[in-house]
């Protein structure tokens, strides 16, 4: 038992399936019966549909049905929704233009759905989704922020004039001008934030099965959140009632964000298998992944710190142009928003914060949430321009930061963007990562380096996120449409093994074994015989899914809730049992036993007498099982410090991670061999956001070139260095579990690090990331040709 | 038109009649009906589809299953052996080397056959080696320490 619970490195108990090739994947179930669904998607960025001709392809063999946007028209099937409104300026609603599951007349990005076929085998359906005739009018896209906002630009869409979303703002404007008319410095800077591709390793896929004996529709989907999924399609799209649906999301290989959403694929899938009295499936092949799976990131950002005489921060004003992409996916709106802005002040004091966002659509596929979300752009302007004051200032950063650094007993600390930190310890952070990367000794490596041709930089990262979301009652205040609460539910068999139901969905994290450890250790059940049941809306009675590194912090805390309730209902078993006052019985590691005495009886035999109740309270229910909600009163807030070292080979601008240190402060850790592999897997992906990733489309034809692993450049092994991960423990003070949330971290922290090292080396902010070989060779070539011009 | 093709999968002698265009990941996924082979890309780029023929490491999307004909295939499914796990899938689980499990029995299909071929790798062969499989959990962290502690294993 002791090497079970809290703060234990206890081995998966997920993994056998995984490593013996026994998961059960969505694209690993089929059903009887089952037919199989091909897109038929736009080759064009921006056109209207003139002719549709489905003739030849109707005919070819296996085909069980063709429809396109005017058959889902006839059916009055409601476009995806946004759930999230965000207000302008001006207090008026974002604008979130229709969004049909199949294009109806015109097409909107490249991959956007212009027919689905319904056929046999899935080569069927692929071969004759070729043979379908689509008579195009080809209109001059725009895919780029800067353009879509120029007057005369392309319009996306009719009912978003200047192709805005919304033109929105936060913060006290008055009080930011103020500090900087008195500021004694000011640094600027200018950011592309590149877009990326969320690439799970397993493709989305789908099946929708519909029983017409019991009038059931069953889906099967890679997603998130099955319950979140289930009241959009019953609620918005289909208008069915909930208790009539029924999701499953079984194994799911990785999410990052792209699995939240509802899309168009599976929302086929339930149409198509309603009419047809049939399963239909649908799996994506990694082009459509890349041609519709939303995208991250994408936005064009100015930035100025006012700084006084001192160092001291006075204030930050932020002016980003978000890219939305083609149409308004599930909670886009909120990302470049209150998941960004909320977090411009930092681990800083900084008093005055004021930011300015124009969310614009262009043909491109749409952006939402991608590990961070919003936090990985917020800490990227912050980190990045707070390193640019420090080489302008020439002060140390480390010095810099510490000088602004919001300290350990100012909390809990308000800041001028509404968030209340919770808890911290940003100094200490920051010292143990300086110690863990021998900063005193980056000097000397430096000149070691140099001896050898080569460029050394090092750069920095005090990040903060906002995680556990969230209090449902601020999130609706800012335009939410769902409450964010969690639930769970443990039950016990009369055996004296356990059941936990969560409401959070794991497709990577962990949860069946970190849920089965809080559950072990506060139950003293041995996690052996605790089964975490998740994924599906049949057996878990409500949820709202992972994403925002919450599932511990608010599902965690709804089962711990659910445990305190088990243990009151065991101590009035017990007291009967042993024949005392239920105020005289104490319960600790699984056992109940009597104050000042050596009566006591383990949870098992409590839980069998709950269902075998022939000695029993006279005025009890039989059976030991319990539910709970648990909604949030704040935030959490983890922290730390990410610091990259890099050497740049000055004659090929390669770009080598030398090493890498992160001291993170996740409040108290569960299983910190899996929050080690959380830290290791965001740090990756902004390693490769940093370095290697980035999304491209042409600009004249608004083609996606980078459509496959062969022009998506994704983090190889040989890419990336081991990390050194240290954490320190800064308990929340708000949850049960005192716990903060992990699987954001490393990719808020990495990209600002890591660019800060490469620009520290090359001695210039100006160059974008993803720093690719090229771009860093052509910055020390000019600089060469500069220094021989002199 | 199909084709009849006959291979032994784990083992097994498994003959099935088949479109000539099925690919081997198809014929194991589809034809029968062998999940742990998993599909992550259509370019041979990732690794997820990685099982044995004839001993050697081949991306299953990469070869039509014509062309295994009378070959010997193993794919993950059939590394335990009585009911004894592969000292390559111990690792995996030892050194936390997977999360969402997707990219995983490719990933160690592909670091057996490394450990074939080299049997005491460097970290920096290991890194090497691993590029056609891509994981995008893990940071190929604990990938690497999993695939060195399994070279160590299998070394005895």
């Amino acid at each position: 038992m002791t090497n079970q619970g809290i703060g234990q490195s206890v081995r998966r108990k997920e993994d056998f399936r995984f490593i013996t090739g026994q998961g059960h994947y969505t694209d690993d179930i089929n059903r009887p019966g089952q037919l199989h669904a091909a897109f038929l998607r736009s080759p064009h960025a921006f056109a209207k549909i003139r002719a549709i001709r489905l003739d030849t392809a109707k005919k070819m063999p296996g085909v069980v049905a063709i429809y396109t946007g005017q058959d889902v028209a006839a059916d009055k099937v409601g476009g995806l929704i946004c759930g999230w409104t965000v207000k302008d300026k001006k207090g008026d609603p974002h604008k979130a233009p229709r969004h049909d599951i199949i294009a109806i007349d015109h097409v909107r990005h490249v991959g956007d759905q212009v027919a689905v076929v319904i056929a046999q085998s899935l080569s069927q359906a692929k071969d004759a989704a070729e043979a379908i005739e689509v008579d195009y009018d080809v209109l001059t896209p725009v895919v780029d922020v800067v353009t879509a906002l120029k007057p005369g630009a392309p319009q996306v869409h009719p009912d978003a004039p200047g192709n805005l979303c919304y033109d929105w703002e936060f913060g006290d404007k008055a009080a930011t001008e103020a500090a900087f008319a008195k500021a004694a410095h000011v640094t600027r800077i200018d950011l592309l934030n590149n877009r990326l591709s969320p690439n799970p390793m397993e493709p989305r896929s789908a099946i929708g099965e519909y029983d017409p004996g019991t009038d059931t529709t069953t889906v099967y989907t890679t997603s998130q959140n099955p319950h979140v999924l289930r009241l959009i399609l019953c609620a918005f799209v289909f208008g069915l009632p909930e208790h009539k649906v029924r999701v499953i999301a079984p194994d799911v290989g990785g999410g990052f964000g792209s699995k939240i959403f509802n899309y168009p694929e599976e929302t086929v899938c339930v149409w198509a298998a309603r009419k047809l009295k049939k399963p239909v499936k649908w799996t994506s092949d990694r082009t459509e992944a890349f041609l519709t799976d939303a995208h991250g990131r994408d936005h064009v950002t100015h930035a100025e710190l006012a700084i006084d005489k001192d160092g001291k921060f006075l204030a930050l004003r932020v002016d980003t142009k978000a890219n939305m992409g083609a149409y308004l996916s599930t909670f886009a709106s909120a990302v470049p928003t209150y998941l960004y802005a909320l977090l411009l002040a930092g681990q800083y004091t900084t008093p005055a914060v004021y930011a300015e966002v124009k969310a614009v659509f262009t043909n491109t596929t749409p952006v939402d949430a991608y590990r961070g979300a919003g936090r990985p752009e917020a800490t990227y302007v912050v980190e990045r321009i707070v390193e640019a004051a420090a080489r302008e200032l020439k002060m140390d950063p480390v010095e810099l930061r510490k000088k602004n650094f919001v300290p350990v007993d100012a909390f809990p600390y308000q800041t001028p963007v509404a968030c209340v930190y919770d808890s911290g310890q940003y100094a200490k952070a920051l010292d143990e990562a300086c110690k863990a990367a021998d900063y005193a000794g980056f000097a000397k490596r430096k000149a070691e380096s140099a001896k050898k041709g080569k460029l050394r930089g090092i750069g920095f990262c005090a990040y903060i996120e906002a995680c556990g979301i969230a209090p449902s009652s601020v999130v609706g205040s800012l335009g939410a449409g769902v409450g964010l609460w969690e639930s769970g539910q443990i039950r016990f068999n009369a055996t004296g093994s356990v059941f936990v139901y969560t409401g959070s969905h794991s497709h990577g994290q962990g949860h069946e074994t970190t849920f089965a450890q809080i559950v072990s250790d506060k139950l003293g059940v041995p996690i052996e015989n605790i089964e975490v049941v998740h994924g599906d809306t049949a057996q878990v009675p409500m949820g709202m899914g992972t994403y925002g590194s919450r599932s511990l912090a608010v599902g965690g805390s709804a089962l711990m809730r659910a445990a305190d309730k088990i243990i009151e209902k065991g101590k009035r078993i017990a007291a009967h049992l042993m024949e005392a006052s239920v105020d005289d019985v104490v319960f600790d590691k699984g056992t109940f036993s009597v104050k000042g005495t050596d009566k006591q009886v383990p949870m098992a035999q409590v839980a069998f007498t709950a269902y075998v109740p022939h000695n029993y309270p006279a005025d009890l229910e039989p059976g030991l099982e319990a539910s709970a909600f648990y909604d949030p009163v704040n935030f959490t807030f983890p922290a730390g410090v990410h610091i990259a070292e890099v050497e740049i080979d000055s004659d090929t601008g390669v770009t080598t991670v030398a090493n890498w240190v992160a001291v993170d402060d996740f409040g108290k850790v569960i299983n910190p061999m899996i929050v080690e592999g959380q830290v290791h897997g965001g740090i990756a992906q902004g390693i490769g956001q940093a370095l290697l990733e980035g999304v491209v489309y042409d600009k004249e034809s608004g083609q996606l070139l980078t459509a496959s692993f062969l022009d998506y450049c994704m983090p190889r092994a040989d890419n990336l260095p081991s990390y050194k991960v240290g954490m320190i423990e800064t308990p929340c003070p708000h949850n049960p579990l005192g716990v903060k949330g992990c699987g954001e971290a490393g990719a808020i922290a990495a990209p600002a690090a890591l660019m800060n090292a490469i620009t520290d080396a090359l001695g210039t902010e100006e160059i974008t990331m993803p720093a690719t070989p090229l771009k860093v060779w052509k910055v020390i070539q000019s600089r060469h040709l500069a220094a021989a011009a002199e | 038109m199909t084709i009849s093709v006959t291979m032994t999968v784990n083992g097994q002698s498994v003959t099935r009649d088949v479109e000539p265009r099925t690919l081997l990941v198809q014929f194991l996924r589809e034809n029968l009906g062998m999940t742990g082979t998993h599909v992550g890309c259509d370019t041979s780029q990732c690794g997820a589809c990685v099982v044995h023929v004839n001993g050697t490491s081949v991306k299953s999307c990469t070869i039509l299953a014509a062309q295994a004909q009378g070959a010997k295939v193993t794919t993950v499914e059939g590394l335990a052996q009585d009911g004894k796990l592969h000292p390559m899938q111990e690792a995996f689980r030892e050194n936390h080397a997977l999360q969402c499990g997707f990219c995983t029995p490719g990933m160690i299909m592909s670091a057996i056959d490394l450990v074939q071929r080299n049997p005491n790798p460097s970290e920096e062969t290991v890194r090497h080696e691993l590029e056609g499989n891509l994981c995008r959990c893990t940071g190929y962290h604990n990938i690497v320490k999993a695939v060195m502690a399994g070279a160590q294993a299998m070394r005895g």
